[in-house]
């Protein structure tokens, strides 16, 4: 059974989704189940004067309406769980639906109840609200003006939070050799997951328990927010994530439809249905990013950086959303320098309330931004000094001999060795022939780009008592219990929370390793705050690096229980014994040996136990990494643009991921194309758009453009392995990594495609007509585009 | 995305499907393939009623030569229309923009009469159909009538349909025999309809001037439109690079071009102009 780790082993999960006996959300029937829909607001900042609901509670089946007034009192407030310390965090109060005021397009206004799907719909329409429009505050550099509009009347200047990390005096700037300066506006996304968000609230009046279904990333966080909120008790609440079609971060978020749902199945004692239809789901669930970035880069004109100092501007949209206020701050913050060695930097966050859609984590949370930066600018730092930006990075990278690595924010990256794959993807993009053709095409007048993103990353959250000193509201370990049946079979209990990234495949090889028995005979359970004890859910590349190391653990511990008792069968010393794939035995003694299924058996039955050794074969791991882990690699993206249309055209893309142990090369490289896509998406196609008046203009699939298969070259990806010492797998994570990578791996491509014209930056997302503009007036209005 | 309440009939004949609609007082609306019309449903920006399913009636089906034209029943999907021997060998412009519409899902599902009558200014076919002078065979409560494409699109959703008629066949007019023909397209990237579609019908005669221009641009402007002016500009004179660049630069003339969230009026012009002179340079050897 040896060797299933790092072998190329498919999705064990596929057969049954793929053949459609998955069971999402939306595949729950419960007997008597009534069902959801929402009212909300169609405009970004108003007064509720009245709600007239007589026509609708006339509607044939309406079971039950609430408003925001019904269930003041009844519901608690919707709380954000992580609150910066030292940044003056100001927490505005959300209520389940807005009761006399809403504050984006989407906001919750009326619940209703019904016994038909199609009917609570058309309910939907037959409710008047008459609305008093307010001036509204979207874009959060004017937001933070004297005079804007406020979002909350008693939250100064619409300012949440103002963090700061780190110090960059004046002079380390102004009088430096080089001094590199530039705004990037990483604009606001959608998540897009394929499933919108669900959730189903079964409530049992006889015991008092609440079952809710909801699309979940992390259950036990929903269950442990929502009992709060809901005012029952943890034990009497269940969570659970049924399949989730994706999640990519918009599922973190505990929500105030969730909190409805298990309100109103509590209240009318029948289970209640709630699915977001698909333009709901562009205005009511968390945007991503959303962040201007004003960056200064300080260094020596032989290419030496000696300081950064960047400031974030970030726009939380209403209200503060679960994770919202620690993307922009801790987890960008922190990692400004990338994975160079630049002595000094700082970071200003200043985190901005508006009339919009919450913001919170989205695939990579913080990283790609700061990567986006500092990316961004080393390319812009070595045209300045007319140095090839490979050569720059390689001057500033993080030496492999000083790993453990304290980046100037007080970081220690865990591990690395950031040639090892800049080199392997050098080699596979042959570079050198590559910039002699480029030159050649552009005597020709073709413009192609070649750009390069050597990131680093910071993932697998993670140690919990740096989770408490960053302000999070919880913990950050992960446990995991294994529980061996007496056929030998296992199953195998997880707190983090699969949706979509295969958790089944890739820890059934490390248990199969472990334990030495096959795949097909372990199982999982996920997701269920009742058969799971706890957990922290998945988000954050943290399943494999936290979660595989507690099933590590765990299995360590059953092999030394089983070692006893195999060595009592055998008549000899625990430390005679030998455990190597499957099979228990004594060193040197052929013949002498018992299989995991026969201990399996013996320690469930307990006829014959040693001393002191318990029946059962189960054990439980609780793991609290001492670092994060930080994934690293070079991307690198070829690409032409039509000098006629502007329009892109990805020529080559090359990915050399180092996320030190790869436990399953097929998953890991489906990760990859999927973050890659994601971040390619946010450069070139995705976009949230506002109008100044707050309306969503990019509300549906017809405006939005997620990224297509057929707009990418093949992906050419690698690995290189630098194991990472805080695990015992050396695993990092790499759900987050192509995301983090990407998008400033395709910018770097476009503007150096672009150089003739001499911009240096091109807004997000670089539609073909902004590229077109700058063609057309030879760059001179690059900043306005 | 759910509809509003609404009725469903399945008509059995060209006939019922008229009386239908009379019947109906407004409320009643066609359906074939769907794919324009239940998206909108689900949007609720229409709420039709009554929903009159033409999907079965095998009149609406089948190609057939007849002398100079290729007539191509209204309810044969794109997929049929791209893979059909008629119309591959006489208007192979049709089945190219076939090819191009949706994804095969779509294509498998849509079809060719409620592509064009559906009126939607972003749809592949009425460039093809333009560029091949399509008539629309036209029942309704006063029999038979006939509709030239050229004129037919009077807004965006808006068509010169009369009121409780159908659209059951599509005649095509065959191009001389030495004129080629091609499709061009600009996919917008979040729906795959086009930004801009060109379809060029092109004849050159033995002394190398152009003897046939027939354009048919969809995508830009408010409805599809024939790019007269490009053909004049053309017709009788030799091919050259310079010809061909000057006369695709008048692309946009002929249609009422608008802006949106991805493209602006400036860059959809200049997207007709790129597009035309890449159709009809595709043509020349």
């Amino acid at each position: 059974m040896a060797g299933k780790v790092g072998a190329r082993i498919k999705r064990k999960e596929d057969p049954r989704l793929l053949t459609g006996n998955g069971y999402f959300s939306d595949d729950i029937q419960l007997p008597g189940m009534l069902h959801a829909a929402i009212l909300r607001s169609p405009h970004a900042h108003a007064l509720i004067k009245s709600i007239n609901i007589e026509k609708a509670l006339e509607a044939p089946g309406v079971v039950a309406i609430y408003t925001g007034k019904d269930l003041e009192g009844k519901i608690g407030r919707i709380p954000s769980s992580w609150l910066i310390p030292g940044s003056n965090l100001k927490e505005a109060p959300q209520y389940p639906l807005a009761i006399d005021r809403v504050r984006y397009v989407g906001d919750g206004v009326v619940l209703v109840i019904a016994e038909d799907r199609y009917g609570v719909r058309d309910v939907l329409d037959l409710i008047e609200v008459d609305y008093e429009f307010l001036p509204v505050s979207v874009r959060q550099k004017e937001a933070m003006q004297e005079n804007a509009p406020l979002v909350h009347d008693d939250i100064e200047n619409n300012i949440a939070f103002h963090w700061k990390a780190g110090e960059v005096p004046d002079e380390e700037i102004e009088e430096a050799e080089v001094v590199v300066r530039e705004s990037f506006n990483v604009q606001r996304v959608a998540p897009s997951p394929i499933e919108t968000r669900a959730a189903i609230g079964q409530y049992n009046p006889g015991n008092g328990e609440l079952t809710l279904w909801c699309t979940s990333q992390n259950p036990h966080i929903h269950r442990m927010v929502l009992s709060e909120v809901l005012d029952i008790s943890e034990a009497k609440l269940r969570v659970i994530a049924p399949d989730i079609g994706g999640g990519f971060g918009g599922k973190i978020g505990v929500y105030p439809d969730e909190a409805l749902i298990g309100y109103a199945a509590r209240d009318l004692k029948q289970p209640v249905k709630w699915i977001e239809e698909r333009n709901e789901h562009f205005s009511a669930a968390n945007h991503g990013r959303d962040e201007i970035i004003d960056v200064e880069l300080a260094g020596t004109r032989d290419g030496k950086l000696t300081a950064i100092r960047v400031k974030n501007t970030a726009n939380m949209g209403a209200y503060l959303s679960t994770f919202g206020p620690g993307v922009p701050t801790i987890d960008f913050g922190l990692m400004i320098t990338g994975a160079y060695d630049i002595p000094k930097a700082a970071c200003e966050t200043f985190g901005v309330y508006t009339n919009t859609t919450s913001t919170d984590a989205y695939r990579g949370a913080g990283k790609p931004e700061s990567t986006y930066q500092i990316e961004r600018m080393i390319d812009l730092f070595a045209r300045e000094i007319g140095m090839d930006p490979v050569e720059l990075r390689r001057k500033n990278f993080a030496k492999k001999e000083d790993f453990p690595f304290t980046n100037a924010q007080g970081l220690v990256y865990d591990s690395g060795d950031y040639e090892k794959p800049l080199n392997k993807a050098l080699e596979i993009l042959d570079y050198k022939k590559l910039r002699e053709e480029q030159e050649a095409l552009r005597n020709e007048g073709k413009l192609v780009g070649i750009g390069f993103s050597t990131y680093v990353e910071l993932c697998g959250f993670g140690p919990s008592a740096v989770a408490g000193a960053i302000g999070f509201q919880g913990g950050v370990w992960e446990n995991a219990t294994i529980r061996v049946h007496p056929s030998g079979k296992v199953t195998v209990f997880s707190g983090t929370s699969p949706h979509g990234q295969g958790h089944n495949t890739t820890f059934s090889q490390v248990v199969s390793d472990k334990l030495g028995i096959p795949l097909e005979d372990i199982e999982f359970v996920f997701s269920d705050t009742k058969a799971v004890s706890m957990g922290w859910g998945t988000y954050g590349s943290r399943s494999v690096a936290v979660g595989g190391g507690a099933i590590s653990i765990a299995a360590d511990r059953i092999i030394e229980k089983a070692k006893k008792i195999a060595a009592h069968e055998l008549e000899t010393s625990v430390e005679d014994i030998e455990f190597e794939d499957g099979v228990f035995k004594i060193s040197g003694v052929p013949g002498m040996e018992r299989k995991f299924v026969d201990i399996a058996k013996s320690a469930n039955y307990a006829w014959n136990l040693p001393e002191g050794v318990e029946p059962a074969l189960e054990a439980q791991a609780f793991f609290d990494p001492e670092n994060f882990v930080y994934p690293f690699g070079t991307h690198i993206v070829v690409a032409e643009v039509d000098k006629d249309t502007g329009q892109i055209e990805l020529k080559r893309y090359i990915a050399v991921d180092d996320v030190g142990r790869v436990i399953n090369p097929l998953t890991s490289e489906g990760q990859v194309h999927g973050g890659i896509a994601q971040g390619v998406g946010q450069a070139m196609w995705e976009g949230i758009v506002y109008s100044d008046q707050g309306q969503l203009l990019s509300g549906s699939f017809m405006d939005y453009t997620m990224p297509k298969a057929r707009f990418f070259p093949t992906i050419e990806t690698a690995f290189t392995e630098t194991l990472s010492p805080v695990n015992q797998l050396g695993a990092k994570g790499i759900g987050e990594t192509g995301t983090t990578a990407s998008i400033a791996a395709v910018m770097n491509a476009v503007v150096d495609a672009l150089q003739p014209y001499g911009v240096t930056d091109v807004e997000m997302p670089l539609t073909p007509e902004k590229i077109w503009n700058i063609i057309q007036t030879g760059g001179e209005n690059d900043d306005t585009i | 995305m759910i509809p509003s309440k609404f009725d469903y009939v399945r008509a059995e004949s060209v006939e019922h499907v008229v009386q239908l609609l009379q019947d109906s007082d407004g409320e009643g609306k066609i359906i074939a393939g769907g794919h324009s019309l239940l998206p909108l449903m689900k949007f609720r920006v229409t709420e039709p009623g009554k929903l009159i399913d033409i999907s079965r009636i095998p009149e609406l089906k089948g190609v057939r030569l007849e002398r100079d034209r290729v007539i191509v029943g209204a309810m044969m999907t794109h997929r049929e229309v791209a893979e059909n021997p008629i119309i591959k060998e006489h208007i192979p412009v049709l089945s190219d923009a076939a090819r191009l519409v949706g994804d095969i899902q779509i294509r498998n599902r849509g079809t060719i009469g409620g592509n064009i009558a559906h009126g939607d200014a972003v749809a592949d076919l009425p460039a093809p159909a333009l560029a091949l002078d399509a008539n629309l065979i036209i029942s309704g409560e006063d029999g038979l009538d006939v509709i030239n494409i050229d004129g037919f699109f009077l807004g965006p959703l808006i068509t010169a349909l009369p009121e409780n008629s159908v659209v059951t066949s599509i005649s095509f007019e065959i191009p001389p025999s030495n004129a080629k023909s091609a499709y061009l397209k600009y996919f917008h990237p979040a729906t795959g309809y086009p930004v801009v579609g060109v379809a060029v019908v092109l004849g050159v005669n033995s002394d190398g001037l152009a003897d046939y221009v027939r354009i048919g641009i969809t995508g830009s402007g408010d409805v599809a439109y024939r790019a007269k002016s490009v053909e004049q500009e053309l017709i009788g004179k030799p091919l050259t690079e310079d010809v061909i660049t000057q006369a695709s630069k008048l692309a946009a003339d002929d249609g009422d071009i608008g802006s949106d969230l991805f493209a602006s009026e400036t860059y959809r012009r200049n997207l007709c102009s790129v597009y035309t002179r890449r159709a009809i340079s595709s043509l020349l050897d």
